[in-house]
C-alpha cells in the first residue's frame, strides 16, 4: 500500500499514540481539579503549551488549544468579527481558502458583514497589491492561508504582512494547517501575523486536536462559553492526552525539517518528471520554490478525477481528487476554479500529497502503477487526443 | 568557546582585615555548595582569587550560578595553555576570534607570578600585541578604557588567558554576618526580605507556618520552591515547616474576632523565637512593610513584637509595594509568589482585624489559650528540609512529562 493522501490526514505515529495512552491512563485528572491529580494533568497541559510555544518562538500564553483546524478558523474569523464589529464590518480573504474559512465568511455575510474575496492568478497566487487595493477604513480582518491545500501554492504572507504594516489594527489571520514541517516556518512566524490556525492530524497527531496562535494584545471573542478553560477563551475540559500527543507530534514534525523537505521535494520531482512524459497531462502544482514540497496536483485530461482515484486504489495507491473534504460532494475544486482552469480539466484533477514517511521506492512503484492506470484509460479519452498521441 | 577555568575575584571582603581568612573560607564553602551538582569541577581557593577548574564542564551554567553568589566582585572565564609561546599564540587568536568582534579596541595586560618564565611582563605584552597586530589587523590598541582587555597570567603550572570580566552579585558572603531565622510566608514581600538578608551576609533559615487541611500541599511546596530560588545566593537553606492549624483553631475558638490576627501573629513570633533559640540564631527577619496591612501598622507591630526581646529585622519595612514587586521580579520570585494557594494567614483572617490593637488587651486574650502546651505541640511537629540549588518542589512531574512530550 502506498499512502499519498497526507494532506487529507496523516497516520498517527506509534510513539505519539504511546504518549496519548500514557497520559490518558496516568494523568486522567481534570486539569481544573484542585487535588494532586488535577495538578498533574494541568502540568501536562502547561508543559505541552510551553513546548509548542518554544517551537513557534512565541509566549505560552499565545497558544490556545482547540479541536482542530476547522474550529481554529471559525474561532479566529468569527471571534474577530464579534470583537471588532464596532470598528467595521469589512473582511478580506482569498478565493482559494479552505471551506472552514470560506463558509465562515459566508455566515458572516448573512449577518451583514462585507467580505472581499481576492482573486488568484492562473498559478494560484494572491497578489499583495490586491490586498492593498481592497483595504478600507472599516476593514477589520485579512485572512489568507499559507499553503494551499489543493495545489500547494505558498501564498506571499511576507508581502501581505508588508502591506498591512501601516494598518496595525487590522487582524491578520493565516491558516497554517498545511504548513507544519514544510519549510515555511519563517513565513508564518512573520511578526505582522496575528493569528495562526493549526490542526494536529495533519502532522501525525490524533484527530480532534489543534491549536491557534493568538498574538498577545489581539482580542477575539471566545466562541465556546463555559467553564473558563484556556484563560476563559475556549471553554471545555482540556483534551489532555490529545494535547500532549500533539505537542510531541509537532516536535517530531519539525525535527530535521530541512531533510524531510528535501526528501519530499525529491520524490515530487521524480514523479513529475516521469509523468510529464505522457500526453494529456496537465499540472497545477509546480516544482518552483513557491510551491510546498508535499503537494502534486495534476490531471489526466478526459478522465474524471474520481475515476483516476479509484483506478489507483486498485493498484494500492491512495490519493484524493483535490481537497478530500470536497471530493465526496463531487464539486469541482474551488482553487482550480479560482485559477480559471477549464472545467473539464478541473474535473480531471487528482492530488498526491506526501509526507516524511514516503520513500523514493514508493515513487518508483507509483510510476509502475501509473503506466498501468494510464494504459487502461486509452479507451476513455476522446478520439482526437488518441489521434494526437498516435501521430507521434 | 571551551574554557578551562573560571577565575573568581573576591568582593568587599578584601577590606575586612583579619577576618579575611574566615570570609574567604565561607565564600569558598558557599561556592562549593552552590555548584554541588557539577561534579566535574575542581575548586581551588587562593589568597586573593578562587580558581574553578572546569575539567570539560561547559562554562555558561557555572557562570550563571556564580553571578548570584554574594561576596564575588567579578569573575573571568579563562583558557589554560602550556608554557610554550608556540602554543600560546594560537590559543590567543582562538580566544580573541571567539570573543572580540571586528574593529574593537583592546589592550594586553600580563601578570606574572612565575618569574622564571622566558618573557617578563613587558615582553609578554609586546609579543602577544605584535602577534595580534599581524593576525587581527582590524583591532585597535587602546591603553585607556579599551573595550576588551586580554589578560595573560603566567603562573607556575600554566598560562591563563581571558578577555571577559563578568560582574558578580557583590554583597557579603552568606554566613559572615551570622545566623538568623527568616519568617517566610509565600507572598511577595518575604522572599525579597530574605534576599536582602542574604545580601548582607546573613545565613538564614526559613520558618514557614502551614495549616493542613486548611492549606494545601501546594502552598507548602510553593514556599519550598521560593526557598530553592534563594539558595544560589549562598548555598543551602534549611526550611522549617511549623504546624499551625491546631493553634489557629484554638485561637479562633477562644479569642474575640478583632484580636484573632494579633494573637495569631504573637504565637507565630513566639514559635519563631523558640526555633531561633534552639538553633542558635541571633535575630529574626521578616517581610513586614509599615502600614501595608492590618498586622503591619506600627500599633500592630508593637502589640506583636511584645512577645520577644530578640532583634527583629524588617528589610522591606520602608519600601513601597511597587518597589518590592520590582525587586521580586528581579530575583525571579514574583511569578511564584502570586500563585493562588491559600496560606495560613488568609484562611483564618477575620473580616475586620484591629489596625490599632492594644498591647495589654493582646496579652490578656492570649492568656485564654494554653500557649505553652500548644507551642510544645507545634515544636514537636517541626518538619525540617534542607534545600539546595536546583531542587524542585512545584514541578515534580516535569521530567516525567518532558519524557512523554
Amino acid at each position: 500500500m502506498i499512502y499519498f493522501d497526507n494532506s487529507a490526514t496523516t497516520k498517527p505515529l506509534a510513539s505519539v499514540l504511546d504518549t496519548y495512552r500514557t497520559v490518558a491512563t496516568e494523568f486522567y485528572g481534570n486539569p481544573s481539579s484542585l487535588h494532586k491529580l488535577g495538578d498533574k494533568a494541568k502540568a501536562v497541559v502547561d508543559q505541552s503549551r510551553a513546548q509548542i510555544a518554544a517551537i513557534l518562538g512565541c509566549k505560552p500564553d499565545e497558544i490556545y488549544f482547540t479541536s482542530g483546524g476547522t474550529e481554529g478558523d471559525n474561532w479566529i474569523i468569527k471571534g474577530t468579527a464579534m470583537a471588532k464589529r464596532q470598528f467595521g464590518k469589512h473582511i478580506i480573504t482569498s478565493s482559494i481558502e479552505h471551506a472552514a474559512v470560506g463558509n465562515s465568511m459566508k455566515q458572516l455575510e448573512e449577518l451583514g458583514f462585507d467580505v472581499t474575496y481576492l482573486p488568484v492568478d492562473h498559478r494560484g497566487f494572491v497578489d499583495p497589491d490586491d490586498v492593498a487595493a481592497a483595504l478600507r477604513d472599516d476593514t477589520i480582518l485579512v485572512s489568507v492561508m499559507a499553503v494551499n491545500n489543493e495545489i500547494g501554492s505558498i501564498q506571499p504572507i511576507d508581502k501581505i504582512a508588508e502591506v498591512l504594516k501601516d494598518r496595525p489594527t487590522v487582524h491578520f489571520h493565516v491558516d497554517a494547517v498545511q504548513s507544519v514541517g514544510k519549510g515555511v516556518r519563517d513565513l508564518i512566524t512573520n511578526p505582522r501575523v496575528d493569528f495562526l490556525t493549526f490542526s494536529g492530524h495533519k502532522f501525525h497527531a490524533p484527530r480532534g486536536t489543534g491549536f491557534i496562535y493568538a498574538k498577545e494584545g489581539r482580542r477575539i471573542e471566545p466562541l465556546m462559553a463555559g467553564g473558563g478553560q484556556e484563560s476563559n477563551m475556549r471553554s471545555g475540559t482540556e483534551n489532555t492526552p490529545g494535547i500532549a500527543a500533539m505537542a510531541k507530534a509537532l516536535r517530531l514534525a519539525v525535527t530535521d525539517e530541512d531533510k524531510k523537505v528535501a526528501r519530499e521535494q525529491a520524490i515530487r520531482t521524480e514523479i513529475t518528471n516521469y509523468v510529464k512524459k505522457f500526453d494529456h497531462m496537465r499540472f497545477f502544482s509546480e516544482l518552483t520554490p513557491d510551491f510546498a514540497p508535499h503537494v502534486l496536483t495534476m490531471a489526466i485530461q478526459g478522465v474524471r478525477g474520481e475515476t483516476i482515484v479509484h483506478a489507483f486504489e486498485q493498484e494500492g495507491v491512495y490519493m484524493s481528487t483535490t481537497s478530500a473534504c470536497s471530493s465526496r460532494s463531487g464539486e469541482e475544486s474551488s482553487t482550480l476554479a479560482a485559477m480559471n482552469v477549464l472545467q473539464s480539466d478541473a474535473e480531471s484533477a487528482f492530488r498526491i500529497s506526501l509526507d516524511e514517511e514516503n520513500t523514493m521506492a514508493e515513487a518508483k512503484a507509483f510510476e509502475k502503477a501509473f503506466d498501468k492506470v494510464y494504459a487502461g484509460f486509452e479507451r476513455m479519452r476522446p478520439q482526437k487526443w488518441t489521434a494526437t498521441a498516435s501521430q507521434k | 568557546m571551551e574554557y578551562s577555568e573560571i577565575m573568581v575575584r573576591y568582593g568587599e571582603l578584601s577590606t575586612k582585615g583579619r577576618n579575611r581568612q574566615a570570609f574567604i573560607g565561607r565564600l569558598n564553602g558557599n561556592v562549593a555548595k552552590t555548584l554541588h551538582d557539577f561534579p566535574e569541577l575542581t575548586i581551588r581557593p587562593k589568597r586573593d582569587r578562587l580558581h574553578i577548574e572546569l575539567n570539560g564542564q561547559p562554562s555558561q551554567p557555572v557562570m550563571d550560578r556564580l553571578k548570584m553568589v554574594f561576596g564575588i566582585q567579578s569573575f573571568s572565564p579563562s583558557v589554560a595553555v602550556a608554557k610554550d609561546m608556540d602554543k600560546v599564540y594560537p590559543a590567543v587568536l582562538d580566544l580573541m576570534n571567539a570573543t572580540v568582534p571586528q574593529g574593537s579596541t583592546y589592550k594586553v595586560m600580563t601578570k606574572r607570578s612565575d618569574h622564571d618564565f622566558e618573557l617578563d611582563t613587558n615582553g609578554m605584552n609586546l609579543a602577544v600585541g605584535d602577534y595580534l597586530d599581524d593576525k587581527r589587523p582590524d583591532l585597535v590598541v587602546k591603553m585607556k578604557q579599551p573595550e576588551y582587555t586580554l589578560r595573560v597570567e603566567v603562573r607556575r603550572e600554566a598560562i591563563y588567558l581571558s578577555t571577559e570580566t563578568i560582574l558578580g552579585a557583590g554583597g557579603l558572603p552568606v554566613g559572615t554576618a551570622g545566623h538568623a531565622a527568616m519568617m517566610l510566608s509565600g507572598g511577595i514581600d518575604s522572599p525579597v526580605a530574605a534576599y536582602l538578608a542574604l545580601k548582607r551576609g546573613v545565613d538564614i533559615e526559613m520558618v514557614h507556618f502551614f495549616s493542613p487541611p486548611y492549606t494545601s500541599e501546594n502552598a507548602l511546596n510553593k514556599a519550598k520552591e521560593l526557598t530553592a530560588k534563594l539558595t544560589p545566593y549562598g548555598g543551602r537553606i534549611d526550611f522549617i515547616a511549623v504546624p499551625f492549624a491546631h493553634i489557629q483553631e484554638e485561637i479562633k475558638a477562644k479569642v474575640p474576632e478583632g484580636y484573632l490576627m494579633t494573637v495569631q501573629r504573637r504565637l507565630m513570633l513566639r514559635l519563631t523565637e523558640a526555633i531561633a533559640k534552639q538553633r542558635g540564631d541571633l535575630a529574626i527577619f521578616n517581610g513586614e512593610s509599615v502600614g501595608q496591612v492590618a498586622s503591619q501598622t506600627l500599633a500592630s507591630m508593637a502589640a506583636i513584637n511584645d512577645v520577644t526581646t530578640m532583634p527583629i529585622v524588617r528589610p522591606v519595612a520602608t519600601m513601597d509595594k511597587v518597589e518590592i514587586i520590582a525587586e521580586a521580579e528581579k530575583i525571579d520570585t514574583y511569578e511564584l509568589s502570586i500563585m493562588p494557594f491559600e496560606d495560613c494567614c488568609t484562611i483564618f483572617a477575620p473580616p475586620s482585624p484591629k489596625t490599632q490593637p492594644k498591647i495589654d488587651k493582646a496579652r490578656y486574650y492570649e492568656t485564654k489559650i494554653d500557649v505553652e502546651g500548644l507551642m510544645a505541640e507545634a515544636m514537636a511537629g517541626l518538619q525540617i528540609t534542607s534545600i539546595r540549588p536546583g531542587d524542585e518542589f512545584m514541578k515534580q512531574d516535569e521530567d516525567i512529562i518532558a519524557e512523554l512530550l
